[in-house]
């Protein structure tokens, strides 16, 4: 175990914590003044009910010795065993701290999906979905990618999580936006509060450098260079955004700022540790343009997906996955890509893009059709028209006055 | 004794309350509202996505005075929030029949 390494990595496992009470701040400030408790409560449930799960069967699904290429065996079960020695996946870190940084992964993955469903979703329902994709979804996928399961002994490869975070939960999100149906209200953005979304949107982006950073595993050249990356695709996904926004509405906007830097961000992560440093100015550049599009698309395809996880997450994560297939060098780390002769880790990408969206998509599915069968999944038309703050939570955001938005 | 209901643009409320204590007017209540005349709405956009706001925020003063005090107010307030533009506002002048001080119960105008 290296003391460095491992310092290096407490400090990423907390930034990476930090970035599920920042998405409360950026989801809470995009939903209406009626609705902000609520989607707020997605996020730190998520911290609560996400972290019990890693702990009891979570870790050992994803990181425990590999059965077939598809799951982890039951070896950590309620994290047995891994109070003393090395990781297995990283030697260099204590168990103890790997587990931790993992898990933090896994919280925020499940608090993403909640965009989509947002302002009619029942609670309690909302909360067995999420436990049941924990272990049916989040943790084969990750076992797929970071557990030696069959993707990454494909060939393909997902830095920081391209495909676990964000390709996963925008299929779910995806998923949840078809079964739900749109809201009775008017669906368009009405942001209560925008600023706390610019707070919430730079925390991320502070967070992020430990979600990049911090897949390296261990301090050193590999982690300044996903660090270095990961803050130039945002910068560049910033200025996309706003030149596309600029040209199409007239104007730019805040909005469109933060949300440029994430749709930059989330395209730099699967890539982070594997592209050039000028690669990764285009890939957060072309990133923010795809991610303006995507936003877009929910009108065309008439899905009620209300802060745009697909529309953010689902396409800068698959631009991502693909650019990383594209842009890959070996003098970064180890292996290229098409544009350095090696046509075969695009189509690996490309496999990988398509495995995930199914696979989650379809299990998603079926887990709320499982949960609707229990719990319906959506509040009463009234309860949506009240506000989930009062209607499921019987407290108010603002209570500067009495009126509810 | 009569009642102004004056409507105005949100940002005129500091200024107004300014003008109209040097025309010795001491009391007045406001409220916060939305509504639509000529102005109609303006058309917000979030993430590329159009929203259109049909109900303008605007202030509503409520002042009760003497007969005699109207002119020089609705002349105060046309001079202090006219900008010219659609959107400007409105004054309703109402007959007030009678008025209560709590505190002394006085009645009428002397309760103003």
């Amino acid at each position: 175990m290296h003391a460095a390494d491992t310092g290096f990595m407490l400090l990423c496992a907390t930034y990476v914590m930090l970035m599920t009470p920042a998405l409360a701040l950026f989801y809470g400030g995009l939903s209406r003044a009626k609705n902000v408790l609520a989607t707020s409560m997605y996020s730190y449930t998520s911290l609560g009910v996400s972290t019990l799960l890693w702990a009891i069967i979570g870790y050992t699904l994803a990181f425990g010795q590999d059965c077939g290429g598809l799951i982890g065996n039951l070896s950590y079960l309620f994290l047995d065993g891994i109070e003393h020695g090395a990781a297995p996946m990283a030697e260099n870190l204590p168990h103890t701290v790997f587990v931790a940084f993992q898990c933090m992964f896994c919280v925020l993955t499940v608090a993403l999906i909640s965009g989509s469903y947002v302002g009619r979703i029942r609670f309690s329902a909302m909360l067995l979905f999420s436990c049941l994709w924990v272990v049916c979804c989040y943790c084969p996928m990750a076992h797929w990618v970071w557990g030696g399961g069959w993707l990454a002994k494909l060939g393909a490869i997902d830095f920081a999580g391209g495909a676990v975070v964000h390709m996963a939960s925008a299929a779910a999100a995806l998923a949840c936006a078809h079964a739900l149906g749109p809201r009775k209200t008017r669906s368009a953005i009405q942001p209560s509060n925008l600023p706390a979304t610019l707070l919430g949107g730079g925390l991320l982006w502070f967070g992020w450098f430990g979600f990049n950073a911090g897949s390296a595993l261990a301090s050193g050249s590999l982690a300044g260079h996903a660090l270095l990356t990961t803050h130039l695709a945002t910068a560049a996904g910033i200025v996309g955004w706003m030149v596309i926004e600029w040209r199409c509405i007239g104007k730019p906007t805040s909005l469109g700022v933060i949300s440029g830097a994430l749709a930059g961000l989330v395209a730099i992560t699967p890539g982070a540790g594997y592209v050039s440093l000028a690669s990764s100015l285009c890939i957060g550049f072309v990133g923010g343009m795809l991610c303006y599009g995507g936003v877009l698309l929910k009108q065309r395809l008439g899905y009620d997906d209300a802060l745009d996880v697909v529309g953010i997450h689902g396409v800068g994560g698959t631009w991502g996955a693909i650019a990383t297939g594209l842009f890959a060098v070996a003098s970064v780390n180890q292996i290229n890509g098409f544009f350095h002769g090696n046509a075969l880790l695009l189509l690996w990408q490309g496999i990988s893009v398509v495995a995930t969206w199914g696979f989650v998509y379809g299990v998603s599915r079926l887990l709320l059709a499982l949960v609707n069968h229990f719990i319906p999944l959506r509040v009463s038309v009234d309860a949506e028209y009240i506000g989930l703050d009062i209607a499921e939570h019987n407290e108010r955001a603002y209570n500067l006055s009495r009126t509810v938005s | 004794m009569k009642k102004l209901e004056i409507i105005v643009r949100p940002g005129m409320l500091e200024l107004l309350r300014d003008e109209l204590s040097r025309h010795n007017i001491h009391g007045l209540n406001y409220t916060e509202i939305h509504g639509y005349g000529r102005q109609k709405g303006h058309t917000e956009v979030y993430r590329g996505s159009a929203l259109q706001v049909d109900f303008v925020p605007k202030i509503k003063l409520e002042i009760v005075l003497h007969d005699e005090q109207i002119e020089e107010v609705i002349n105060t307030v046309v001079a202090t929030t006219r900008t010219g533009q659609v959107g400007d506002g409105k004054i309703f002048v109402f007959d007030v029949v009678d008025c209560v001080r709590i505190r002394t119960g006085e009645r009428g105008v002397d309760a103003l």
